[in-house]
């Protein structure tokens, strides 16, 4: 009885179904299609065999990549930007919020948000250009800079090993910080104003608003963005990386989902190529799971 | 209520930071954009600008000389135009499907389309599977690779159930109207706004993808803007055959003319939008908004 009665109600929603018909089939080609493939990364696979007809050889991939002389350097290259970036850029995109949030001149908060928002705008290729042309040795105007405040006039910035996390990290920050802090200041917004008023009365400063009224206030939106970032901790985005990228400063530059690119589609490795991104992803939702969890114990708020 | 020393030394404060910052993200593209009409042998120089040294257009012309700058910009347009009416659709079919609770398995459909957000294949099985579908190297896949977000889609899902009120279907379906027809007739009249959230976030997502043309795309005529825009803003040896037919002094002017160049490029392709983007502001902050509201 009950049966006939969902099927009653799908029958009735069939037009909804329709709707969402494209949009499921897009994924499924898009997102799940290639999770089916990453049976590969225990296959000797060939392109020709395809997946059913490949043989099977465990984990043989994934201690390849274990064993390999540069897993550690890899690795370590791909937490310290990631780290680094979390770590730089959690706390200014809130600190943004919190100081746009308290000007009490509305134009001026304007044009601080569009002025600190454009920067997201450039993309990743023009980003990298501009870095690359600033830095320059010699015509670069920030190279310039640099070497009026005492450095060596010839140093090659983009090349240099010890410059590039920092490089890659900062440029970062200067792009997102205002785009991150949106969100945060969307928190701010819906703060009840009585609350303020009230903490006037009993005479409170700005600053001990900001700290007892504010920040509870956007913590919660906080605690959901570090949960995400921690889980995306492994995986450094091979876009902007991959364009700053060049023979001198490989060794802290390589990073798993760029060295993923380079075994699988330049040396045509796939299988194990797929065994390194299966790795890098397998923990990414390793993390994500076990963060979520403990933030729920601790705090309440959690993704699901 | 008089106001308290401490709280006139925070806003001096605040404000001195923030104007600082203002400088700071303002500058580098402001110095683009003066750079890039500057005297080539100025600017190559390295120096500080706060206006334009030497009036010249001559950067702007090497850059509309550039065949590649037209081919990449035509390609770039259709992938633009052809993503977002292809994402714009099926996100608001979506949206508005798993916005009805009447959906049986609504449930179900969300968890399949968030798992992915969290979870994925990887790169190369990814390669793989447009491989065997024959959609490496087409236009077609260029299209059709970035439509479907699932945050757009959640996104959708979350403005239509705050602004479409569940008495305004029932309404229509006492009068007989259909959700096909409801969807089309009244549901996206209502949704301009969300529909221009999707198509700001669609549009420039694709403006300034170059990953997944360099991976799926060899022909060059295929090639974006992007990818053009990466051979000459970061790969040296800019059109090696012309340098050769080039006597030595032209080959120093073109050197110098280099940086001039690339500042032009990068005005061509980024002005479209930053010029849109301060008109649009409030679309955007409101789709980062919705998306904030946990769904």
């Amino acid at each position: 009885m009950k049966r006939k009665n969902l099927w009653k109600r799908m029958k009735k929603c069939y037009m909804l179904y329709l709707f969402l018909l494209p949009a499921v089939l897009m994924i499924a080609v898009f997102c799940y299609a290639p999770m089916y493939g990453v049976l590969m990364a225990f296959q000797n696979y060939s392109p020709s065999k395809g997946i059913t007809g490949s043989s099977w050889v465990g984990l043989k991939w994934f201690r390849t990549f274990f064993n390999m002389p540069r897993f550690w350097q890899i690795v370590k290259n791909t937490l310290t930007l990631s780290i680094y970036s979390l770590i730089a850029g959690f706390p200014i995109p809130v600190i943004l919020a919190l100081m746009i949030n308290s000007v009490r001149n509305s134009k001026f908060q304007k044009v601080t948000q569009t002025v600190t928002y454009m920067p997201h705008f450039i993309s990743v290729v023009i980003m990298v250009g501009m870095l690359t042309t600033f830095l320059s040795p010699r015509s670069g105007f920030l190279s310039h800079i640099l070497t009026f405040l005492g450095a060596p006039d010839d140093a090659f910035y983009m090349g240099d090993a010890k410059a590039f996390p920092h490089l890659y990290v900062w440029s970062g920050i200067w792009q997102d910080m205002g785009w991150s802090s949106i969100i945060y200041l969307a928190a701010l917004a819906g703060v009840d104003q009585s609350l303020h008023e009230a903490a006037k009365v009993d005479g409170a400063t700005k600053l001990q608003r900001i700290w007892h009224v504010d920040i509870p206030a956007i913590v919660p939106t906080m605690i959901i963005l570090l949960i995400m970032s921690v889980g995306s901790i492994m995986s450094v985005g091979y876009e902007k990386v991959f364009l700053m990228q060049n023979d001198l400063n490989s060794t802290v530059s390589e990073v798993i989902s760029t060295y993923v690119y380079k075994i699988g589609l330049k040396q045509q490795q796939y299988s194990y190529s797929a065994a390194i991104g299966l790795f890098n992803n397998g923990i990414n939702f390793i993390l994500l799971v076990v963060v979520n969890k403990v933030s729920k114990k601790l705090s309440g708020s959690s993704l699901w | 209520m008089k106001r308290r020393g401490s709280d006139k030394i925070f806003d001096i404060v605040n404000i001195t930071i923030l104007s600082i910052l203002l400088v700071i993200m303002a500058y580098p593209i402001y110095f683009v954009l003066v750079a890039s009409v500057s005297d080539p042998t100025y600017v190559n120089s390295g120096a500080f600008l706060l206006w334009p040294k030497g009036f010249s257009m001559l950067g702007y012309r090497k850059v509309f000389e550039d065949t590649r700058i037209w081919i990449g910009y035509f390609n770039t347009l259709i992938y633009v135009i052809g993503g977002c009416i292809l994402g714009v659709m099926i996100t608001m079919m979506a949206g508005f499907a798993l916005s009805r609770k009447e959906l049986p398995f609504r449930g179900f459909f969300m968890g399949y389309f968030v798992f992915t957000m969290y979870f994925g294949g990887g790169l190369i099985p990814f390669y793989m599977v447009m491989k065997t579908l024959h959609l490496t190297n087409t236009r077609t896949l260029m299209i059709l690779i970035s439509a479907v977000s699932v945050y757009n889609i959640i996104v959708t899902r979350s403005f239509m159930e705050n602004t479409i009120p569940e008495e305004l279907r029932d309404a229509a379906k006492v009068d007989g109207c259909g959700d096909g027809y409801f969807f089309f007739k009244i549901v996206m009249p209502l949704s301009k706004a969300i529909m221009a959230v999707l198509v700001l976030f669609l549009a420039v997502s694709y403006w300034n993808s170059y990953f997944n043309p360099m991976i799926f795309l060899t022909d060059r005529s295929k090639y974006p803007l992007a990818l053009y825009l990466r051979e000459i803003l970061l790969t040296a040896s800019t059109n090696a055959s012309t340098s050769r037919e080039l006597d030595p002094a032209a080959a120093l002017k073109l050197q110098t003319m280099a940086q001039v160049i690339k500042y032009g490029v990068i005005v061509v392709s980024t002005l479209p939008i930053i010029c849109v983007y301060p008109f649009l502001q409030k679309y955007f902050v409101k789709g980062v908004m919705i998306g904030s509201v946990k769904g």
